[in-house]
């Protein structure tokens, strides 16, 4: 099978840094779409050069290609459950003690932020939460292997790229509860975050819209990449979206046309099991997302979304393959469990078993995995982690309540920015707005918002 | 006379002797007065010679000083992208068989001249390279991305809906460095007489629902060039929609330099005192036809504005003359239900109400598809703006 041949040489380019590439593969940039001329069927050859597939040999077997399981693509990973490097051959990571220390910390606190923000929905607090556990390690081993300044792509579940980004709670927390700091100016639901300082583009609801949109961006890298002679300020994209997202047309778009194009762009797949109540038997009949990815063209690798260590190296193994040839896609389908229910809005108990979401966070737990790991390393112990979590736990409450004190930004914000300019026709219905409030001042609470009505006035004024 | 399934009743050969048909591009009724196919050659409505256009209002010094030439719609566009190529390096542009030179010809030359890097084909998808022209815009590039006919924007409605219209209120303080300016999504429109169901589809109001959206449609050679360029200029991203009948019929002396026209303002092509005719794109030339038989027969004078910008429009253009004539008659190809029109004839019973002598009278296409053998009854030609004309004269 196609996909084996390509993870045998994916395996062989992560065992032996500096990456080692296949030969065959040295397209130039910009060639993007050149190809080996079709030349019509010579003469007593063994193989078909149809435009299409080009260089496919005879066969008189009539045999349909069918993947069986055996055929799944191997799950890369590092270290055991009990956080034992499994290949002792291959050593320790490429990782200080104090790198290490900080990816566990980022992850404890999201787990402690998810815990408390979830709490704060069922109060009534903020009008709705995602959590992201189980998933801990996907988003902070993955970005703690790509630039900071690479431009990211997500979906709604990878908080804990926001964290290793080195964007702060406050910043965070003032997005969920929509106050005057939000960057998005509290006009998107919860957790729809997005920062330029850390070039994390805003999450929107559409679920798969983001990935031709990273393809792009990746050709607008790719681009400036080639007139920039610094390698090592050379960029790529990352883009991250569930197993459940990979079924939209936007995902198939998105891989053929970054192939095509031969973009830098590392898609990062998270496969937990579930879209909300649907699970992947419902979602896929092939061997994962990692199998379409071969299909497009697309380097693919599939790893251990449980093991941090390993998502790391593979994501900067693949980071560097993505910037290679002058560009060209990669896939990376991290494997893992959605621990918890799918949003605020979902009881997923309500279509699976609670015994099975107790097993995988019990027997396997990115967060628990990397402390076995440290522990055995002699660099985390108890005393450490009962500190760790009561520091966490102060720090998501110290912007929480920060953020639960704020006002709403200016109500006539909800008119801007739909246009560079704000247009004669809103400018309109801004007065109006402003004039209803004043007719019917029982019916509006205009003190939620920053300013209320003097800022709404005076915003008035200075368009006339 | 029109309708092939006669020809089963008679013998083949009979029925190719029997028959005249004519797709609605193909001439005229034989005894037609006011349904006569528009000369593009004596049109008012495009310039004639050098000096006309360089009179044109809103013109940079430069083209004003400069040359022109004769050249079609489609020529105008390849002028404007070319420019836009040459001038700014971050424009980019790419659709379905663009690299070629585009199957309007549009893009012609231009990957010869600006490499396989900055013009080239996508792959077949609509979604995929409209998605692929945001994530381009986001990250500094202007792309001028193309849907090979605006009846297949469909498949990338989402993108544009959800994402691009709305990517600078989302992004809201980041929008500053993050925004899709300099996005201008081309798209082929309109009928041409055989586009059938999807050659012919107009969907200017589908967008003109979604704030956030500029939507452009040019009427004119010089025009196309003026308002391409101002799109791939603007922060906001533009849909750009060529009437595809336009892209070789409409010849006009056009400025050799650079100029934009701006997107928001629409343009008094005539003015007058009895009615004012609301038009965009093709329409306006059945309108021009038509209000020169109107104030030939009726002794009447009417005021034509080409609405240039569909959305955010220039309501108070718009408003400013249907208070001056007291009637208003908006003409368009797309079908009549919540069609543009709707929303001009909406905002002006608001604005003009104590003005207006006659209800507001909207000549579009019809509530149907464009069947490929019924496309002269759908869409609005010059006797049905001539009855307009008369019936809201005569109310």
């Amino acid at each position: 099978m196609a996909s084996r041949r390509v993870v045998q040489a994916l395996r062989g380019a992560l065992a032996t840094p500096p990456l080692r590439l296949s030969a065959a593969r040295s397209r130039v940039c910009f060639q993007c779409q050149q190809r080996w001329s079709s030349v019509s069927q010579r003469q007593g050859s063994d193989r078909v050069n149809f435009p299409g597939a080009v260089n496919s040999s005879f066969t008189t077997d009539l045999n349909f290609q069918r993947a069986t399981e055996a055929d799944a693509m191997p799950t890369y990973r590092y270290l055991d459950q009990e956080g034992q490097v499994i290949d002792k051959a291959r050593g320790e990571p490429d990782v200080t003690d104090d790198e290490l220390l900080g990816y566990y910390k980022t992850m404890v606190t999201v787990s402690i932020l998810d815990l408390i923000m979830f709490d704060a929905q069922r109060q009534g607090k903020v009008s709705f939460y995602m959590v992201s556990q189980g998933e801990e390690g996907i988003g902070v081993g993955s970005s703690s292997a790509l630039r900071n300044d690479d431009p990211l792509f997500l979906q709604y579940r990878e908080h804990g790229v926001f964290f290793q980004r080195g964007t702060t709670l406050d910043d965070f927390i003032a997005q969920c509860f929509s106050t005057k700091d939000d960057t998005g100016r509290g006009r998107s639901m919860p957790v729809h975050y997005g920062s330029k300082k850390h070039h994390v583009h805003t999450i929107s609801s559409c679920l798969a819209t983001q990935l031709p949109q990273a393809s792009g961006a990746a050709y607008a890298r790719k681009i400036e990449n080639a007139r920039n002679p610094n390698k090592d300020e050379h960029r790529v994209v990352a883009c991250y979206f569930g197993e459940g997202a990979a079924s939209e047309g936007d995902f198939h778009a998105a891989l053929n046309i970054a192939a095509t194009r031969s973009c830098p762009v590392v898609f990062i797949c998270r496969n937990n099991g579930y879209a909300i109540s649907t699970s992947t038997l419902e979602q896929y009949k092939g061997d994962g997302i990692a199998s379409r990815g071969v299909g497009y063209g697309v380097d693919t690798i599939r790893v251990d979304g449980n093991d941090i260590l390993a998502v790391r190296e593979v994501t900067k193994a693949a980071r560097a393959l993505a910037l290679s040839d002058g560009g060209r896609p990669v896939l990376i389908e991290a494997m893992s469990y959605r621990v918890s229910h799918h949003s605020t809005s979902d009881d997923s108990f309500a279509y699976r078993a609670k015994v099975e979401v107790e097993d995988w966070k019990r027997r396997d737990n990115p967060i628990t995995r990397l402390r076995k790991y440290m522990e055995n390393k002699g660099i985390w112990d108890e005393e450490k982690e009962k500190q760790l979590r009561s520091d966490a736990r102060k720090q998501v409450l110290d912007a929480y309540r920060k953020a639960e004190k704020e006002k709403w930004p200016p109500l006539a914000n909800m008119l801007e920015d739909v246009y560079a300019e704000v247009t004669e026709e809103q400018k309109e219905q801004l007065v109006m707005v402003k004039e209803m409030v004043e007719k019917y001042p029982e019916e509006y609470d205009l003190d939620i918002y920053e300013g209320g009505l003097d800022a709404l006035k005076s915003t008035v004024e200075a368009q006339r | 006379m029109f309708r092939p399934a006669l020809t089963r009743h008679h013998g083949a050969s009979q029925a190719l002797h029997a028959v005249r048909r004519g797709y609605a591009s193909h001439g005229a009724a034989s005894k037609a007065r006011l349904n006569v196919p528009t000369d593009y050659a004596k049109t008012p409505l495009l310039h004639h010679s050098s000096k006309s256009v360089l009179g044109m209002q809103g013109l940079s010094d430069e083209a004003r000083n400069g040359t022109t030439s004769r050249i079609n719609l489609y020529q105008a566009i390849n002028a404007a992208m070319a420019h836009a190529l040459r001038t700014d390096q971050r424009v980019l542009v790419f659709g379905e068989d663009v690299a070629f030179g585009g199957v309007f010809r549009a893009s012609m030359g231009l990957q010869t001249e600006f490499g396989d890097d900055r013009v080239f084909n996508t792959p077949l998808s609509e979604q995929g390279l409209v998605g692929f022209a945001i994530g381009a815009a986001l990250e500094g590039m202007r792309p001028i991305a193309e849907v090979q006919f605006a009846d297949y924007v469909f498949p990338a409605y989402d993108q544009i809906v959800n994402e691009a219209a709305k990517i600078r209120y989302r992004y809201g303080a980041n929008a500053d460095v993050y925004n899709a300016g300099g996005l201008v999504l081309r798209m082929p429109a309109g009928g041409v007489g055989h586009g059938a169901l999807y050659h012919t589809q107009s969907p200017e109001s589908l967008f003109t629902h979604v704030p956030g959206m500029r939507v452009i449609v040019p009427r004119s050679p010089s025009q196309a060039k003026g308002l391409l360029l101002a799109s791939v200029q603007s922060p906001d991203p533009v849909i750009f929609l060529e009437p595809k009948i336009l892209y070789r019929a409409a010849v006009e002396y056009v400025p050799s330099e650079a100029y934009t026209l701006p997107l928001d303002k629409a343009e008094v092509l005539k003015e007058g005192n009895d009615v004012t005719i609301i038009s965009y794109g093709t329409p306006l030339y059945t309108c021009q036809n038509a209000l020169t038989a109107a104030e030939k027969d009726f002794g009447c004078s009417i005021e034509l504005i080409d609405l240039r910008a569909i959305y955010p429009w220039d309501r108070p253009a718009i408003v400013k003359s249907v208070n001056k004539t007291g009637r208003c008659i908006i003409v368009h190809e797309s079908m009549i239900n919540a069609g543009v029109g709707a929303e001009i004839a909406a905002t002006v019973q608001d604005k003009c109400f104590l003005r207006l002598e006659a209800p507001v009278t909207r000549v579009a296409g019809l509530t149907t598809h464009t069947g490929l053998a019924y496309e002269r009854h759908i869409i609005p030609d010059v006797a049905k703006v001539y009855d307009a004309i008369k019936r809201t004269l005569d109310y």
